[in-house]
């Protein structure tokens, strides 16, 4: 599925970099009804987590209050140059990945 | 549930204007209902839970509630010894009272999490965070949605 993420294309040593990332997902929450009255079930993205080298950075539990198409922004540390994973977990087997290379000076 | 809203107006009085957002209230932990408060218990354990260092910045009035922009940021030097290591949000009136878990770490310099998220009705947002020393630290602020999410519907 299609993802945009944001990161800083460089940055120096020890500065603190904000990362974005948006994700294209419905996001059902199993609360809605269909007008004759049948439950949606539950289609949602239950965890996200950021790998930076290889070493988690951030993660997140979602739920079904996060709007559809989860945003997210945090921030890290830039230590040296590599690339940024980002994984996307969800309801009914779905998985998404996306990643993005940063050059630390 | 009307009665605790009309309670909160009577005391609105004794009401803290948060930081930077003059009309986003604070509101005794006391007037917390029975799903959020099990929900909050089950992060924070017997732990108490402190108010203070958390900033929550989120729109008090919003149109669509299918989509509101928030953002929570924890006053913390973000060291080894002194970090964030969670930030947990809730709500008092949606289906559920979960609204996001995130796991932060010293790498993460700035304890600031940005996302968009769900309002079924006009309500209260917590927010809390727990520190590297294993206490845990709150913030709420009130919000009024004119069109709400999650049931439309049903409607």
């Amino acid at each position: 599925m299609a993802a945009l993420i944001n990161v800083p294309a460089k940055a120096r040593r020890g500065d603190i970099i904000e990362i974005r990332t948006l994700t294209s997902h419905i996001m059902e929450t199993g609360f809605r009804h269909t007008v004759d009255g049948k439950l949606v079930p539950r289609d949602i993205i239950t965890t996200f987590a950021c790998r930076y080298n290889g070493t988690e950075v951030f993660r997140a539990d979602l739920f079904p209050a996060i709007a559809a198409n989860p945003y997210l922004s945090f921030f890290t540390v830039a230590k040296e140059s590599g690339k940024l994973d980002f994984e996307w977990v969800g309801d009914n087997g779905y998985s998404s990945t996306a990643s993005a290379s940063i050059i630390v000076e | 549930m009307p009665t605790t809203r009309r309670r909160f107006l009577s005391l609105a009085g004794s009401v803290t204007a948060a930081g930077t957002i003059p009309i986003v209230t604070l509101r005794p932990v006391e007037a917390t209902p029975a799903m959020l408060t099990a929900a909050i218990r089950n992060v924070v354990g017997e732990a108490q839970l402190r108010t203070g260092k958390v900033k929550l910045d989120i729109p008090p009035l919003v149109e669509n509630g299918n989509t509101v922009p928030m953002t929570v940021s924890v006053a913390s030097p973000m060291t080894a010894d002194d970090h964030v290591k969670s930030i947990h949000i809730f709500n008092e009136k949606n289906p559920q009272p979960n609204i996001g878990n995130f796991y932060l770490g010293p790498s993460s310099g700035r304890a600031q999490v940005s996302t968009r998220i769900r309002l079924a009705d006009t309500q209260k947002v917590v927010a809390i965070a727990r520190l590297s020393d294993d206490t845990f630290w709150q913030t709420a602020a009130d919000v009024v949605v004119t069109l709400a999410a999650c049931t439309e519907e049903m409607n």
